[in-house]
């Protein structure tokens, strides 16, 4: 399986992100400057964290008018995994390829520690190798995670089971402890903890290896005959 | 030649934990009577006489980019032959 991770003017977590797919995954994956305009070749796209254009005028929003989005928005039509982690969520709500937006978090601080993650649906192309429910440790590093949406978009998140990951505990304000979406189809995932930060014991935690993990299970399952 | 103010502000249904923040801090340095306090921005266009529907544009320009209408709301004055 072939991924692209996008690289905007001011992400910071893209080589993580490169070494989590290439060295602990085992899968190939390009960095891919944001003025790329095709991304046929690769099978997954993830979009890292950092400051995209120093997060002006909101996080995530010169962001989303780079080229390269739209070759993102017809990989998620495609449907292709498409992953956004912090900064990447925040593109991702931007570009309107997930709902809802982010306010700057409750208590207005900067908040870097590792939370614990509640899987609320395990059946989509990121969760299925967890348990429903099952508790993982990845870390946050944000100032601006407090999701928000209107309540007809809360309800149809919940009813379509787009809600993927809670956090166990209120972290940041978010609506109903939100910490990462689906898009309807559940082929988009964008979430604020950062599970590239999570993939061997030796950083803290390899809670977020199940999930890179999930999306290569899930196109061997569906592009590999006698997988 | 238009000068452009925009006004962006989170809607009212939506928390403004900085404008929080600075309610109190002027509660505590003394002034009870201010009730709340709403944080937002303000910006300013400078458009050129080759834009022929200034407001459609100032709107399009709004809905797209400078406002996200999910949790904010915006507002403009237009101004004529602005620039000095």
């Amino acid at each position: 399986m072939k991924f692209a991770v996008i690289v905007f003017p001011g992400s910071n977590c893209d080589v993580d992100m490169y070494h989590a797919v290439k060295d602990e995954l085992g899968e190939q994956v390009d960095l891919v400057w944001h003025d790329a305009d095709n991304l046929d070749e690769y099978d997954g796209i993830l979009l890292p964290g950092g400051f995209s254009y120093g997060d002006y005028l909101r996080s995530g929003a010169i962001a989303h008018m780079s080229k390269v989005m739209a070759a993102v928005k017809k990989a998620a039509e495609a449907g292709k995994p498409v992953l956004g982690v912090c900064n990447g969520f925040q593109i991702l709500l931007e570009s309107g390829l997930l709902p809802g937006a982010m306010l700057r978090n409750k208590n207005l601080k900067f908040i870097c520690r590792t939370v614990e993650l509640s899987v609320e649906n395990n059946e989509t192309m990121f969760t299925s190798l967890y348990k429903k429910g099952e508790k993982i440790s990845i870390p946050v590093a944000h100032g601006e995670g407090n999701y928000y949406c209107d309540e007809a978009t809360l309800a149809k998140l919940q009813e379509n089971n787009q809600i993927a990951f809670t956090y166990a505990s209120d972290v940041n304000g978010s609506l109903s402890d939100i910490a990462g979406i689906t898009n309807e189809k559940g082929n988009v995932l964008g979430m604020m903890p950062h599970p590239e930060r999570a993939v061997d014991e030796l950083l803290g935690s390899a809670d977020g290896l199940k999930l890179f993990q999930s999306i290569v299970k899930h196109w061997r399952d569906s592009h590999v005959v006698n997988a | 030649m238009y000068k452009v103010k925009v006004y962006v502000t989170l809607r009212e249904s939506v928390l403004d934990p900085q404008g929080k923040a600075v309610q109190q801090s002027l509660s505590s340095l003394g002034y009870q009577g201010v009730e709340d306090v709403r944080i937002g921005k303000y910006m300013e266009l400078q458009f050129d006489d080759s834009v022929r529907d200034v407001e459609g544009t100032v709107k399009e320009v709004c809905e797209k980019l400078l406002s996200n209408p999910v949790i904010e709301d915006y507002r403009y004055e237009i101004e004529e032959g602005a620039k000095q």
